[in-house]
């Protein structure tokens, strides 16, 4: 008797292994194949432009909460994730004051100065991006973007943006297989839908993420590409292989704290980015959408977890029709 | 500080009307992609403040209380309309760079503001003394905004280059988007630092309150 001690606490008793960490953990691992695809296709320097972004972010994380005296939370890895997603979506040609830059944006505006992790009401890697976009738009878009040089070096003939591709495949410029395995120009990490679709395969398999918001924002992005386009030039297939519609649908979108919490409004935001994409896509001055259609359904995010509640567990269901009349 | 002090600098420090009272935040954002656009425009503004200040003030006890915005309103036209015209005659430059934004002086709600909150209600000399201070303070604080867009978006201040020709300046800086990031930036600073200040007047107060109730 003497030797039982029994441990008394409150509930919740079972717990499960997930943590921040694991998580962002497993993020990062599914980051890899892309990276990876990044640095077969357009050479060494992706590696760098990823480097760079990834310690610049983890850095300014470090130096803001060590200046404000907040509890550091490099550790839990976040910081990292967002570095990575942020240099993926750049082209393998941004100079490395660009990734310094777009890290400060994506910890320190979008990030930090919102709370920290969990209180962002935008994608920040997303914001990052949108904000280089915005303040030197001839290296993100257009000539920034070389054609696919095998571990080469970088100094390849530049061509048209990757989404100017579509016309050029009519004319044979480039295969259904060439876009799927990423031999197109682009970011560095959107290129080779393979090895998102391997990350994506990853991230289902260890429960990050649920199919329902990639998928249906991939497969409403394709018919409406080729609904608004007149259904002829493009076929939705080619339409979610171009851009970097499936990198946004399975990495930026799923992202916990600027997405709804409930099922129906993880629908209406994933049909949302979906629509947007394909509109600027067709009728829009950008050549490319994702990132605005993400951001756009990230700001009604706090809308639909506001107007569409679950019901609280012992709640009498709503009955239909006018029987309130006792 | 005598009470003219405390008035003039009511409107440079703790009432700054761009970062405290977040008044006139449309003139903000729209003029200040230039630090010489703050300037022009800060001034236009103080000398409307001004004057109508002072003759609000002195037809306060002559204006009947149920017409007195609209009565407010046509004092504070005239000015802006006298401020228009003598732009366009002597500064045009300036005054194409502001454009749109001198006429709707008129419902800057820092002007009507300070014809509603003060001028109606102080003697003549003060009501001035109001104006001057909530101008300067509006003055400097569009400036600074206008400097820092000048310099990050655009790589030069008051039209002056800055750095080599290798800088490649941050264009968003320049744009609507940073008009918006940079005033917040400088919102969160500004309540930051008047923050520190209450929270330092507070420890103050508690100190003495409890020395206080150890005598």
């Amino acid at each position: 008797m003497s030797d039982f001690s029994l441990n008394v606490s409150t509930a919740p008793h079972v717990r499960t292994n997930d943590s921040t960490t694991s998580i962002m953990r497993n993020v990062l691992i599914a980051l890899v194949p892309a990276l990876l695809a990044g640095v077969y296709f357009f050479g060494f320097r992706s590696l760098i432009v990823v480097g760079v972004c990834v310690v610049s972010s983890v850095l300014f994380e470090y130096l803001f909460e060590l200046i404000l005296k907040r509890p550091v939370t490099i550790g839990d890895l976040s910081a990292a994730v967002t570095g990575m997603l942020l240099g993926l979506t750049l082209p393998v040609t941004a100079p490395w004051w660009m990734c310094v830059i777009g890290s400060g944006v994506a910890i320190l505006l979008a990030k930090q100065l919102f709370g920290g992790i969990g209180d962002n009401f935008l994608n920040p890697a997303l914001t990052a991006r949108a904000v280089l976009l915005a303040s030197w738009p001839v290296r993100m878009s257009g000539a920034a973007f070389v054609n696919p040089n095998l571990l080469g070096s970088v100094d390849s003939v530049s061509t048209a943006t990757p989404l100017a591709y579509g016309a050029k495949l009519q004319a044979g410029g480039a295969s259904i297989l060439d876009l799927f395995l990423g031999n197109i120009p682009g970011t560095i990490g959107e290129v080779c839908k393979a090895a998102i679709l391997l990350g994506f395969v990853y991230l289902l398999i260890t429960h990050v993420i649920s199919w329902h918001v990639p998928v249906i924002i991939v497969v409403t992005t394709g018919l409406c590409t080729w609904l608004f386009s007149g259904g002829g030039i493009e076929t939705p297939l080619v339409a979610v292989l171009q851009g970097g519609i499936l990198f946004g649908a399975v990495f930026m979108a799923t992202d916990y704290s600027t997405c709804p919490m409930t099922a129906l409004g993880q629908v209406i935001f994933a049909a949302g980015i979906g629509i947007l994409t394909a509109v600027i896509r067709c009728f829009a001055g950008y050549p490319e959408g994702v990132t605005y259609a993400i951001l756009f359904m990230n700001i009604v995010t706090p809308l639909l977890d506001k107007y569409i509640k679950p019901r609280i567990y012992g709640e009498p269901a709503k009955k239909k029709g006018g029987d309130s009349v006792a | 500080m005598s009470k003219a002090g405390k008035v003039f600098f009511n409107g440079i420090l703790n009432e700054n009307p761009t970062f405290r009272l977040v008044l006139g935040t449309c003139p903000t954002l729209a003029v200040t992609t230039q630090a010489m656009n703050g300037i022009g425009m800060g001034l236009a503004a103080t000398f409307v403040l001004v004057g109508s200040n002072i003759v609000i003030s002195l037809l306060r006890k002559f204006i009947p209380d149920k017409v007195r915005i609209p009565a407010f309103i046509v004092i504070i036209c005239m000015f802006v309309t006298s401020v228009q015209m003598l732009m366009q005659a002597f500064l045009p430059e300036l005054y194409k760079s502001l454009g749109i934004f001198i006429p709707l002086i008129v419902v800057n709600c820092i002007i009507l503001a300070r014809a509603e909150a003060f001028a109606s209600k102080n003697s003549v000399i003060y009501s001035a003394i109001d104006g001057l201070g909530m101008g300067i303070g509006f003055t400097a604080a569009i400036t600074a905004i206008g400097a820092i867009r000048e310099i990050v978006g655009n790589g030069t201040i008051f039209g002056a280059r800055l750095f080599g020709a290798n800088f490649e300046p941050m264009l968003i800086a320049a744009l609507a988007p940073g008009g918006f990031i940079v005033f917040g930036l400088m919102l969160a600073l500004v309540n930051y630092i008047t923050s520190r200040d209450t929270k330092a007047a507070n420890k103050e107060c508690e100190t003495t309150h409890e020395e206080g109730a150890a005598q």
